[in-house]
């Protein structure tokens, strides 16, 4: 395909501007003026849109294919909380409104939606307080530890530890390194839940919080989450819940009841507003009540039935963001809340559960599962079977490309070799999912057939197989 | 191919002892494991580790892994090479593609490490 600048003629364009109303003595003197033309294309409308939609007919999308990549990646959202958020009076409301004097009287209903969505979460979650401030889930994930960090700090504790699981997301070691606390890991067990010995072992006094994400990335809910709440209690810590896959439990488990004292969500994991593309993003945090005095300034205060930024909190952690949150993501997640109800949004969870168990279950003579147990809103593989004939786990993600499945996780978690992690979602079909699952069989059987054929694939896609080292080696993003 | 006269840990690190120095590199099922690696975190020297400390991390096609010192000591040279040249890793694993010297804060620590029979027979377990 041509570059557009490959398409560019002289004299072409795609506008026509007034003529200049400005009489030619008030001309921009020369020494202002470019020496030398910029380098722009000179193309017409037609080129434009014809370069463009070629363009994207080379993209893969959730809208024309299959991705089993999931809530974390890429996850279909349905179409009609983009036209709500795409409404005049939430669109074109300036963000500085309800903080300027007599402004929050002009911003009721904005305000109202953010007051109502905080509660909403704190009934779904079982927390006390939740704040929509943080611009993105590793940014509420910061919060969450800093909101942890200021509790032990103003007790008077000098605490300098988190524990997380060595399958939990690489986030969690990150922002509680930015916070400032060493991290340790707790190796997981033969059945992939924490080792409890392990975890007492190193659950000290100096350990401020235990981060993990439940049910946790092997798709396992764990039965001793409460247990392990509770010895992190006793020792003075504090349970920090990573909402991630907060999706598979709506309705039948809340993390607020399991023992977490502060919870992060990522809104387009669960609640349907935008993956990929760097956002807009949106990470509220809740907490138990203890730690609510502790949350970023302002909060919303509802007085006389009349909703105001409140910046009066003097044990906050401070400001965070410049506004209240990614505001119109926020207005899709309160829509998409409200139209499935309570009910919506346990058949929600209760199908993303059903489709990974029938992926599991229809694939498990196929492929190796390194832990055979029910699994919740997403299923583990090992392509170790198909590797000993030279199969990788990469190979197998490029042969789903060919056959217009875009690949699921692989190499993730780091505790499974040749980790193949399939998340099909709640929205998918059952056909959907049946095509699928008779691709992968078709593909572990070549595997063991005609293994040197995977060195070719992919065949369809409009570039070929790339150098994956040189490409991480090498970066050249510059023309 | 396993080294005879070299020390090996369970994170798959080997170590060269020689009286009070320590030449540290990853094993060849480490290199394997990882794929193609495309960067390596070149060690500092006069860093201060104590054994089973993070020394460097390596990044491959696959994911960014923790490389652990084997034995406690100060880290005395570094190999420079690798920081244009991670593959070497890959290509020679046991020679060309070593980490770092350290100078040892305590010899008898070699004693926790594995030999090489000890190591072969814990690859094997993990097969399982």
């Amino acid at each position: 395909m041509e570059l557009i600048f490959e398409i560019s003629k002289n004299g072409k364009k795609a506008y026509t501007l007034p003529e200049c109303d400005i009489s030619s003595d008030k001309q921009i003197e020369q020494k202002y003026l470019r020496k030398q033309d910029a380098r722009l294309v000179e193309v017409s409308e037609l080129d434009v849109i014809r370069h463009f939609t070629a363009l994207s007919k080379m993209n893969f999308s959730v809208d024309s294919n299959f991705y089993p990549l999931g809530s974390c990646t890429m996850k279909y959202n349905p179409k009609f909380t983009e036209y709500l958020a795409s409404l005049d009076g939430f669109c074109m409301l300036h963000p500085l409104l309800p903080q300027i004097k007599g402004g929050e009287k002009l911003s009721q209903g904005a305000l109202t939606i953010i007051y109502e969505l905080e509660k909403l979460l704190c009934e779904i979650t079982g927390m006390d307080e939740f704040t929509s401030q943080p611009m993105a889930g590793a940014h509420g994930e910061l919060t969450g530890i800093m909101i942890i960090a200021h509790y032990h700090k103003l007790k008077g504790e000098q605490r300098k530890i988190v524990l997380i699981p060595d399958l939990g997301h690489g986030t969690n070691p990150a922002s509680a390194a930015i916070a400032g606390y060493q991290v340790r890991a707790i190796p997981s067990g033969k059945d992939g839940l924490m080792d409890m010995g392990c975890l007492k072992k190193e659950l000290t006094k100096d350990v401020a919080a235990i981060m993990l994400t439940c049910p946790d990335t092997l798709g396992i809910f764990n039965p001793k989450i409460k247990e392990i709440a509770d010895l992190a209690h006793k020792a003075g810590a504090l349970m920090y819940y990573d909402g991630a896959n907060l999706n598979a439990i709506l309705g039948k488990a809340r993390p607020g009841d399991l023992g977490f004292d502060v919870v992060h969500l990522n809104l387009h994991k669960t609640f349907a507003t935008p993956h990929g593309g760097g956002g807009p993003g949106a990470g509220p945090v809740g907490v138990k009540k203890e730690l609510a005095k502790y949350l970023p300034i302002p909060r919303i205060k509802q007085d006389k039935g009349e909703l105001s930024l409140d910046f009066s909190m003097k044990f906050s952690i401070g400001n965070i963001a410049p506004f209240y949150g990614n505001f119109l993501v926020l207005v899709k997640a309160y829509a998409y809340i409200i139209l499935l109800g309570g009910e919506g949004l346990v058949e929600a969870s209760e199908n993303a559960v059903l489709n990974a168990n029938y992926i599991m279950h229809k694939l498990k003579d196929y492929y190796d599962l390194p832990f055979k147990r029910a699994c919740m809103h997403e299923c583990v593989f090992s392509a170790s079977k198909q590797s000993e004939k030279g199969v990788h786990a990469i190979d197998i993600a490029k042969a789903l490309i060919d056959k217009g499945i875009h690949p699921p996780t692989v190499y993730f978690p780091l505790i499974v070799k040749e980790a193949m992690m399939i998340e099909p979602t709640e929205t998918e079909s059952k056909q959907t999912l049946d095509n699928f699952i008779s691709i992968m069989i078709e593909i572990a059987k070549l595997a063991d057939k005609d293994p040197q054929k995977f060195k070719e694939f992919p065949k369809t896609t409009p570039v070929k197989r790339l150098d994956e080292v040189k490409a991480a080696k090498d970066l050249n993003l510059s023309a | 191919m396993i080294p005879g006269d070299l020390k090996y840990t369970k994170d798959h690190e080997w170590a060269k002892i020689d009286l009070n120095h320590a030449v540290i590199g990853i094993t060849d099922h480490a290199q394997k494991e990882l794929g193609d690696i495309t960067f390596v975190e070149v060690p500092e020297t006069k860093t201060i580790l104590k054994q089973g400390g993070a020394l460097s991390t390596v990044e491959s096609v696959k994911a960014a892994s923790d490389i652990y010192a084997p034995v406690s000591g100060e880290i005395i040279e570094a190999n420079e090479a690798l920081a244009d040249k991670p593959e070497l890793i890959n290509q020679s694993p046991y020679e060309k593609g070593w980490l770092c010297k350290i100078k040892l804060s305590d010899p008898k620590e070699a004693s926790k490490l594995m030999d090489a029979r000890q190591y072969e027979e814990y690859l094997n377990t993990l097969k399982k």
